[in-house]
């Protein structure tokens, strides 16, 4: 089974991990019986959608900058274990709302939960120890950093070692260092083909190379949920293909939630099992890539009220990824 | 030309040293210092201590500023609790230096501590110039408070001892000062090593982007100021122990300025640059006295016109460095190398 076949990698790590990976042994059984028949579990049977497949759940959101209300009462549920995408026209809130998940924006009102906990008040930093990682629009590498540094740098909270030790780097430190070395070399350098750059400083590396980079500091964090926002944006053909396949990858080896926002609607319509759709600030749908590909409101909402055909062709595009 | 070489072990391609023409070249160089006093006069031996301390305060500011962008001015306030700290110690307990010095290390480090505490809010010349007022009152203590630190007249103390041994020369200093310096920079090396080290630099480059990816920011940036006033502080202190008197007058703010101009002029973020910063800006002083001697009995007047030259030379320094050369000497310093290694394939 694919979750056991992670297992090894985290507890090869440092000690702490494998607990949480036990605790949620029963649990990966039930999602992958449920996998099979995701989308019924999940979206068609009101009483499971709101049970314990999601990781994930906001209520009620809102977030306004003086008078401009970047979200509005915003509520969808992100299920564990599929690749949850928000699409929506540009500035539509998406990018808020990833800020709201991370704790960089507080909204005003809502609550957003987390493993059936609210993470009000709960500080970014812990939040990402917490399993919340996440990667930005606007692509943020350390730049006087090599590639390997920032990766490791995701690894950041599940490191312990203090600064007398970092100070001699000896033993704690030293064999603590080392094994996030081998670990981020073994299951992340080269799952992502990265390995050419390791030593490069990142702005020398062309912007796919740099989104991959980022997606790799990302996994470092050990995410339970991964948050991309448009993790294609900027990249060509074989990039983007390269990207999905990635993240399709991620879903099934890592035993991780993908929470997604893109533009391109080929890449969002192939690997998504779930859509939420967000136009000025509000959730106008949400459900199966078919069915909000047809929706009327989601048309309107990308294509104002115009040119019904050319907003038709361009939710429901040719399959061109992979 | 040096070949690259492909490592066996994660260790191994970490390590600080990662050939063994570097090893050699590190060899000689600790070499060079060791028999450096054996050979020098009294002057060289007067340079070499000066260079010691400047480094092992150039190396603190650097984390700090350097690494984890965070302005100071307060590095002279910080050297000043060091040095108050060794004199009144040694004054008043008898303590041998290993241990004053460490004092002076963590109670600079906890004042910095105190001082950093509004770099979450503020940032750039705001935290500047905070910083700065904090060593406009650490000045304003050292100067009023008379029963410990001497008021004005400030603290004489005895020479440094251990088991038994003083240190009241240059030359027994200089094996206090250059073996720590380089045991420290070592140590700052060896941060950057870590996730310590990586907090800093992000912090630096992207300071919310880091708090999101799980670095708490007041904990790294407080971690950051206590790391470089414990510098600063053992710094403070060897200066006490080299000069055996210690007064407000021995931490001007110009000192302040002098670190950070050494950071800038050396390359920020950079350890070597600091060294090099260090030296080259202990030295410009001393170059300047020469020159002036030099030209006096030519024009009786330049000593006149020579004194005031110091403060414009380091303005143009740190002018001339951020707009021509922002990576400081290092850079200089990293072009010669590659000028060599490749050589003669290319230039
Ligand atoms: N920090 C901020 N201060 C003020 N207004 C903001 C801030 N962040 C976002 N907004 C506003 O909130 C709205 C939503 O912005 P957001 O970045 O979330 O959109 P988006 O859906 O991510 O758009 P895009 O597809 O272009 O990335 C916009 O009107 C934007 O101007
Ligand atoms: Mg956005």
């Amino acid at each position: 089974m694919v979750f056991m076949a992670g297992l090894d990698y985290f507890v090869c790590g440092s000690g702490h991990w494998p607990d949480v990976y036990d605790n949620n042994n029963n649990h990966n059984l039930l999602v992958c019986e449920a996998k099979t028949e995701r989308s019924w579990l999940c979206f068609l049977v009101p009483g499971v959608r709101g049970g314990i497949l999601s990781i994930l759940e906001i209520s009620n959101l809102s977030l306004s900058f003086g008078g401009v209300k970047a979200l509005q009462d915003v509520s969808f549920r992100v299920p564990e274990n599929t690749i949850t995408t928000v699409i929506g026209p540009n500035g539509a809130g998406k990018t808020s709302l990833f800020n709201c998940i991370s704790g960089f924006y507080k909204p005003q009102q809502g609550t957003i939960r987390y493993q059936g906990e609210v993470l009000a008040g709960v500080k970014p930093p812990a939040r990402a120890a917490m399993g919340l990682a996440r990667t930005f629009q606007n692509i943020a590498l350390f730049r006087g950093m090599t590639v390997l540094d920032n990766i490791k740098l995701g690894a950041h909270v599940h490191m312990k070692s203090g600064l007398l030790s970092s100070l001699a780097y000896f033993g704690a430190a030293r064999r603590e260092e080392m094994a996030v070395r081998r670990e981020v070399e073994r299951h992340i350098i080269d799952f992502l083909e990265i390995d050419h750059i390791r030593r490069q400083p990142v702005a020398s590396l062309s912007y796919g190379l740099q989104k991959r980079v980022e997606l790799a500091r990302a996994l470092a964090m050990r995410p339970k949920v991964l948050m991309l926002d448009e993790p294609v944006a900027g990249m060509n053909r074989e990039e983007k293909e390269d990207m999905a396949r990635f993240i399709l990858d991620i879903r099934e080896e890592w035993d991780v939630t993908v929470l997604m926002v893109e533009h391109d609607m080929g890449m969002v319509m192939d690997i998504s099992d779930h859509i939420a759709v967000l136009n000025f600030g509000q959730v106008i749908t949400e459900g199966l890539p078919a069915d909000v590909q047809n929706n009327p409101e989601v048309i309107k909402a990308y294509l104002g009220n115009s040119d019904m055909d050319s907003l038709r062709k361009k939710l429901n595009p040719q399959r061109e990824v992979a | 030309m040096r070949i690259g070489d492909a490592k066996q072990t994660y260790e191994a391609d970490e390590a600080i040293w990662t050939s063994p023409t570097q090893k050699f070249w590190f060899a000689l160089f600790l070499l060079a210092l060791l028999v450096f006093p054996l050979m020098a006069n009294a002057y060289l031996l007067y340079l070499g201590c000066l260079v010691g301390i400047a480094v092992i305060s150039t190396t603190g500011l650097n984390i700090l500023t350097g690494f984890t962008g965070l302005i100071s001015l307060g590095q002279a306030g910080f050297m000043g609790v060091g040095g108050y700290t060794v004199a009144w110690f040694s004054l008043n307990t008898g303590l041998p230096f290993p241990v004053t010095l460490l004092l002076a290390g963590l109670l600079a480090a906890a004042v910095g501590i105190l001082v950093g505490l509004p770099s979450l809010r503020v940032k750039g010349l705001y935290l500047a110039i905070a910083t700065l007022a904090a060593s406009v009152f650490l000045h304003f203590i050292f100067a009023e408070w008379e029963s410990v630190t001497g008021g004005m007249g400030g603290l004489s103390l005895e020479p440094a001892h251990l088991f038994g041994v003083t240190f009241q020369s240059d030359f027994r200093m200089y094996f206090i000062i250059v073996p720590l310096a380089v045991l420290m920079v070592f140590a700052a090396r060896n941060v950057f090593r870590t996730r310590i080290g990586r907090a800093f630099i992000a912090i630096r480059d992207r300071d919310i982007s880091a708090e999101i990816l799980g670095i708490d920011l007041l904990r790294y940036k407080l971690m950051s100021f206590a790391l470089s006033s414990f510098y600063a502080g053992v710094a403070g202190g060897l200066f006490a122990y080299f000069y055996r008197v210690v007064t407000p007058e021995s931490f001007p703010l110009s000192m302040s300025i002098f670190y950070l101009a050494a950071v800038i002029v050396g390359g920020m973020g950079n350890l070597l640059g600091g060294i090099l910063g260090a030296a080259f800006m202990t030295l410009i002083p001393e170059i300047l006295k020469l020159l002036t001697a030099a030209l006096t009995p030519f024009y009786p007047n330049a000593p006149v016109f020579m004194s005031p030259m110091l403060e414009i030379i380091f303005g143009a320094l740190i002018v001339g460095f951020l707009i021509f050369e922002p990576h400081g000497l290092a850079e200089i310093w990293h072009r010669i190398r590659r000028f060599f290694s490749l050589w003669p394939f290319r230039n």
